[in-house]
């Protein structure tokens, strides 16, 4: 079995304030995550707001140096002290989805730019064959080459934006994905699009996806594994089902709790108010 | 009883008029909880804004009247004319950044007494106000804090205990948990809801997230470019939806513990600024038919107290397969 992703007490402290006054904060606590697997899978991270998930997702894509600890993707060492891939190789192997993709993409030029220059900077395409690599991509998220070409930003909805980065980021064919909230700026009705979009790639293109969302729904809809963060921890981990089904930790619990569903109402309420009928 | 007669809100751009809200008719009966639900651009947060009485240029009320159905101090019905005195008497608004609406350089207890038309005597007011917020589970020295040194929670909670302190009769919130992770969500609109009971004013929220709707609300109105699409009571609108498009939108929700395959609705709204003709949701709409693109259906009441604008309400869905993101 492969190793997907493997992270080995994996910390990060950031210093707020001055040199002599240094407040510290631990964004990520000795995270310990072992995913092995024969097939793709999307590894789901959940926690409240400022758990460390987007800490995590920056590790991962070396936006942020660890403290100390490593992280091995697919067998490579990604982030720690070891020998690390050049910076092409690792593109090669992990891209990243942005929260929101009109802050991605600059306003002021096409989006096929964007899909051109990775096809041939990062994927080593030549201008010919970037083409062919871009349509390929395009296609596999349900969009019209000939339908983005030459269009800015503000002629996209943000739905179909968000499939754009997620064609970007497929062409130069990655084993893994970090997707941060790749939905959240995307209208509810929407959202659904993209979450399926993660599933066929994942099932038909061979992709894998780290999947970091506060939507537990959504998590629980998709993933194959979740973790569940909590002040920089990594609070419980297993398979989505186990999880969600039978959580452990209280923490989980709560979450669990906290979801406005609709199957059951947190309380039972009162009828409507008399002036209703 | 709020009532909405035909209302037409439209924004004055360079390139002429546009409704943002198109017509509505609605009829809020006091005591309720009412759930505004629809896609970024379907003008409900323009609607939110008319109600309020909070029309400034470019946006204007163009047709229609509102009619709030409670009396100003001096006994003259509240209209859409004068709502702008009612501010913070028997009309409050919650905004869904706290810390975007508190002024973040005075203390939050000055922001209290700061509301025009209260007792004159401030400490006392003050001493009021100290064990108002105790009742809503805020420590005593909150009020003593700037709005920064306040969790996202706490401030949300002072913004509730701000717009409800003078017990007004009519609450508009604006996506009033969005910001919030979903734990600190349930305990606001706990809150909000044991309020809502304790008071039994008339609450107008306005969420994307139809499971804060399920949760909360007694009545439900999806909006739809522009236009009420759907209206009725919270059971029957989640129980039985008649217009296509709530029921894609409830449809599309994934639930824990259901592994049934769930489809996004394909397509975007019409732009407001085209020849709009027929039903707004024609293009995206799995039951439409010619007539649906050439005659607009009117918000009929279908059942008792639920009403759908929608040629053929009720009917089932065809079974969209596992092509519908495409």
């Amino acid at each position: 079995m492969a190793v997907i992703l493997k992270t080995v007490g994996l910390n990060k402290v950031y210093r707020l304030g001055s040199f002599f006054r240094a407040k510290k904060i631990q964004a990520l606590d000795n995270v310990n995550i072992t995913v092995e697997s024969d097939r793709p899978v999307i590894i789901a991270v959940v926690g409240e707001s400022g758990s460390g998930k987007t800490t995590l997702a920056k590790t991962l894509l070396r936006l942020e140096v660890p403290t100390s600890g490593s992280a091995i993707v697919y067998d490579k060492e990604v982030a720690g002290a070891g020998s690390r891939p050049s910076r092409r190789e690792f593109l090669q192997s992990i891209q990243p989805i942005f929260q929101n993709p009109f802050e991605a993409f600059s306003r002021y030029r096409n989006v096929d730019a964007y899909l051109h220059e990775t096809a041939i900077r990062v994927a080593g395409l030549s201008a010919e064959d970037a083409r062919d690599a871009v349509a390929h991509a395009l296609s596999s998220v349900g969009l019209e080459y000939n339908d983005v070409v030459g269009k800015y930003t503000n002629q996209f909805s943000g739905g179909e934006l968000q499939r754009i980065s997620v064609a970007r980021a497929l062409i130069p064919e990655p084993s893994l994905i970090v997707a941060d909230e790749p939905v959240s700026m995307i209208d509810a009705s929407r959202r659904m699009i993209i979450i399926n979009l993660f599933r066929k790639l994942r099932d038909e293109e061979g992709r894998s996806f780290l999947y970091i969302t506060h939507d537990l729904a959504t998590a629980y809809y998709i993933s194959d594994f979740i973790a569940v963060m909590k002040k920089g921890q990594v609070v419980e981990f297993g398979k989505a089902q186990a999880v969600m089904s039978d959580p452990q930790h209280d923490y989980t619990r709560l979450l669990l709790n906290s979801i406005p569903t609709t199957r059951q109402r947190w309380r039972p309420r009162n009828v409507a108010p008399a002036t209703l009928n | 009883m709020i009532e909405l007669n035909d209302i037409v809100v439209s924004y004055r751009t360079g390139r002429g008029s546009i409704n943002a809200v198109d017509g509505v008719n609605l009829q809020i009966p006091e005591g309720c909880i009412v759930g505004i639900a629809g896609e970024s651009g379907c003008g409900k947060s323009t609607l939110m804004r008319a109600i309020y009485g909070d029309i400034l240029s470019p946006m204007s009320l163009s047709s229609g009247t509102i009619e709030y159905g409670f009396n100003d101090s001096s006994g003259k019905p509240v209209t859409s004319e004068n709502v702008r005195d009612e501010w913070f008497k028997t009309l409050s608004y919650i905004p869904q950044s706290s810390m975007n609406s508190m002024n973040p350089v005075i203390r939050i207890r000055e922001q209290f007494i700061d509301f025009p038309g209260t007792d004159p005597n401030k400490k006392r007011v003050l001493e009021k106000v100290r064990e108002y917020i105790g009742k809503l589970g805020l420590p005593a020295e909150a009020l003593d804090s700037f709005p920064h040194q306040l969790s996202g929670g706490m401030r949300q909670r002072m913004m509730i205990a701000l717009a409800t302190f003078f017990q007004p009769n009519l609450i508009i919130a604006d996506e009033p948990t969005t910001a919030l992770d979903v734990v600190v969500q349930k305990e606001i609109l706990l809150l909000l809801m044991e309020l809502q009971e304790q008071m039994g004013n008339t609450i107008l929220i306005v969420s994307h997230d139809m499971g804060v709707h399920y949760q909360v609300t007694h009545k439900m109105l999806i909006m739809y470019a522009a236009k009420a699409a759907e209206y009725g009571d919270s059971d029957s609108v989640f129980a039985e939806p008649l217009h296509p498009y709530t029921k894609m939108l409830i449809g599309s929700l994934p639930t824990i513990g259901e592994d049934r395959a769930r489809h996004g609705i394909p397509g975007s709204p019409p732009s407001l600024w085209g020849d709009l003709h027929g039903c707004r949701f024609a293009e995206r709409c799995p039951l439409a038919t010619g007539l649906c693109r050439s005659q607009e259906p009117p918000l009929v009441e279908h059942k008792p107290g639920h009403f759908a604008a929608c040629h053929f309400a009720g009917a089932d869905l065809p079974d969209t397969g596992d092509a519908g993101w495409q």
